[in-house]
């Protein structure tokens, strides 16, 4: 049967002349929660207005404050991930290490955690079981405990399974100053491994692809690691966790909160041939495929090596690579060297990338 | 990685970059149909190895691109009608249509859905019967055949709760057009590999015997352009003009028959509006009569409406290779990937989104 279109849809329609741009500012998208431009805006027109101090403004991953002259790391991280389990960990494990994670990029000793839960009516006792006896595991291994907790449940049809939330509290070690407003030309980046891990491994698990090994999440506390990085010096600007928006959105904020261009060498990076595999497949670009288990750091060039040769010694950075440099131009651009010898901008995406049509 | 290294081997890529500038002792304009094709030229900088007055322009082969925006407009209607699942490849849902686009749509509490492959549509619609479902088909040639695919799966089903809205537009009637008009500057064309790789490249004879323009049929990495690129070159010349194809490791003269014959069965040739083009005379593919009842064009009561573009956009001259992309006023300005003015802004495989995101550093100096 044919339907009507409504004499409103039809009059309100007639009245358009021109496609007029639309800007993303009368409700929220999901794009708003890629970690790419649109949520760079969310949080510079609405939070941070609204919520501003010193602190807050720096916009690193963690905040660090002091308190009776110890200074103390502070980060939370909500966890909406589908599947809640996924080859390499599950909703549990990936909020403790993300929170750790975020502590550990401001170079904190990671010490206690908060879980929140947010369970959907009709959710599985035995799936909420496995979801916290990974958390303790991953909190066990890491050397962190859970201390406090909150639970609320929804109604059904009102949330989707499980949410996790974790705060963090850790505290910086005297000397140690990291930022991502940091970076100086002449710098070098460092990045601890092959990307693109996490993101394909949820990816190939939601939509059902398989393919000839199972790729696994990188999911992995990096504390130990940061650590063994900043006991050889102290000429290490700023590390960030290349999570949501991948490798590129990460540098990308980095170039723009220090005013600098970053150039990097493309073969360099080291994408493992199943996640170039799928990602061939599927029409995305490994650069803005999160990771989970990986830091970038920005070195001092003639740390640089020392800090590779550290990375490299500890099972987490064994594919560790100087991917490139800081540079003076270009600002607030990241740039890259290709395999022909050419230049090309790695743009920060608006929002998600889309899988391409053809 | 097999097949992707050796296409992608800097030195071969240099090796054949080099026999380029060495063969070339005229300026030639050629064009990359394909926005995959416009792509990989922009991401790895092969412009940049080119002789500097061999000029690559870029075609309207970018699916999202072209498609109306009346189109749009009439899927994003049909998503917010409380029964309607409105499926989509990933890529559409950005594109905005004359003032709102599918993701908004979506926030608004429409039911829109991403989906790889059009059959996953009618395996939504199998799964409920009491919505309607409606698949956004798109593309060119190369999405067509599994889009009839799905039409003829769900027909065979009686799956009355499945439709389809139909911008299929075809490469062959576009050069043509290209060919005709009386401002074209093209040389010779890199035909789109993905698209011959279903319909064989004995289609392209008619277009290098009535125009006397080489054609070569082209992949997708640098070395597949670069390759292409000097074939033409070649040709160009020594004065020739024939169909070659390069892409020979998907692309045979006549193509995949069971995938045309699918396509044949279910859709029927079509006057077509391209957006940022205009309309163009057979280019397009529309269901034929037996699938009426999976015509969301017929299924539905959708208003019909004329969308102008922009005035100050330049999209139609981009899409006929007679401007780049910086040459417009506004490109980078108050016309990004962000809020795009035009077609070739609205997908990354658009030409001037490619330029926004490989090259707006060298274009701004």
């Amino acid at each position: 049967m044919p339907q009507a279109a409504t004499p409103e849809t039809a009059r309100t329609i007639a009245q358009l002349i021109c496609p007029t741009p639309l800007p993303a500012k009368d409700t929220i998208l999901l794009g708003h929660g890629s970690g790419g431009k649109l949520s760079a805006e969310l949080i510079r027109d609405v939070f941070l207005p609204a919520l501003s101090n010193p602190t807050l403004a720096r916009l690193d991953d963690q905040a660090i404050v002091n308190v009776n002259g110890t200074r103390l790391a502070f980060t939370t991280d909500s966890f909406v991930v589908k599947p809640l389990f996924f080859p390499g960990g599950d909703i549990g494990s990936l909020a403790v290490h993300g929170t750790i994670n975020d502590l550990a990029m401001g170079g904190a000793i990671p010490l206690f955690l908060s879980a929140a839960f947010i369970i959907e009516e009709g959710f599985p006792m035995e799936d909420l079981r496995r979801v916290v006896n990974s958390m303790h595991r991953a909190a066990e291994a890491a050397g962190v405990q859970v201390v406090t907790g909150d639970t609320k449940v929804l109604e059904k049809g009102k949330g989707d399974g499980l949410f996790v939330n974790t705060t963090g509290i850790g505290i910086v070690p005297e000397g140690v100053e990291l930022s991502a407003d940091r970076a100086r030309p002449g710098d070098k980046v460092l990045l601890s491994g092959s990307i693109g891990e996490h993101g394909i491994a949820i990816l190939a698990q939601r939509e059902g692809l398989e393919f000839e090994s199972a790729i696994q999440s990188d999911s992995a506390a990096l504390h130990t690691l940061v650590a063994d990085m900043l006991r050889v010096t102290g000429e290490i600007r700023c590390m960030r966790d290349p999570t949501r928006g991948g490798v590129s959105s990460t540098l990308n904020e980095i170039a723009e909160q220090s005013h600098v261009g970053i150039e990097l060498e493309e073969s360099t990076i080291t994408v493992r041939d199943e996640v170039r595999g799928a990602c061939e497949l599927l029409g995305l670009d490994p650069m803005y495929v999160a990771n989970e288990g990986k830091l970038i750091a920005i070195v001092a060039a003639s740390a640089a090596d020392e800090v590779l040769q550290a990375m490299r010694r500890h099972p987490l950075g064994l594919n560790s690579q100087i991917i490139g440099a800081v540079k003076e131009e270009n600002t607030g651009l990241v740039t890259m060297r290709t395999a022909l010898g050419t230049t090309r901008i790695v743009d920060m995406l608006a929002g998600d990338q889309l899988p391409r049509i053809c | 990685m097999k097949y992707l290294d050796e296409y992608r081997d800097a030195r071969i890529a240099r090796a054949l970059a080099s026999e380029i500038v060495e063969s070339a002792t005229q300026p030639w304009v050629l064009m990359e149909i394909c926005g995959g094709q416009t792509h990989t030229i922009m991401r790895y900088g092969i412009d940049e190895l080119l002789p500097r007055d061999l000029e690559l322009v870029h075609g309207p082969g970018c699916p999202v691109c072209v498609t109306p925006l009346e189109t749009i407009d009439k899927a994003i209607e049909l998503a917010l009608r409380p029964d309607v699942i409105l499926v989509s490849y990933g890529d559409m849902l950005r594109v905005p249509g004359s003032r709102s686009d599918l993701f908004r749509a979506k926030a608004q509490g429409a039911d829109v859905r991403i989906a790889y492959s059009p059959t996953e549509a009618v395996k939504i619609a199998r799964s409920h019967p009491g919505h309607k479902v409606v698949f956004l088909a798109i593309g060119f040639e190369t999405t067509a055949p599994a889009n009839a695919m799905a039409a003829w799966q769900a027909k065979r089903e009686g799956l009355t709760n499945f439709s389809m809205l139909v911008s299929h537009v075809l490469v062959p009637p576009a050069i043509r057009a290209l060919m005709v008009s009386a401002s074209n500057r093209v040389q010779g064309f890199i035909a789109p590999g993905h698209v011959c790789t279903v319909m064989g490249c004995g289609e392209y004879e008619a277009l290098v015997r009535d125009f006397r323009v080489p054609i070569v049929v082209g992949g997708f990495e640098p070395v597949d352009l670069l390759e292409a690129i000097l074939m033409l070159v070649k040709q160009l010349e020594a004065g020739e003009a024939k169909l070659e194809n390069q892409y020979v490791r998907s692309v045979s003269y006549l193509g995949n028959l069971p995938a045309q014959q699918i396509m044949n069965e279910v859709f029927e040739v079509a006057d077509q509006k391209w957006r940022g083009i205009g309309a163009i005379p057979q280019s397009g593919l529309r269901l034929r009569e037996e699938y009426a009842i999976h015509d969301a064009n017929r299924v539905f009561d959708l208003v019909e409406l004329t969308v102008n573009e922009p005035a100050e956009c330049i999209a139609a001259q981009v899409l006929q290779g007679l401007k780049k992309p910086p040459d417009c006023p506004v490109f980078g300005m108050r016309c990004t990937p962000e809020n795009p003015l035009g077609a070739p802004m609205v997908s990354a495989e658009g030409a001037c989104a490619a330029y926004y995101h490989y090259r707006r550093h060298t274009v701004a100096s």
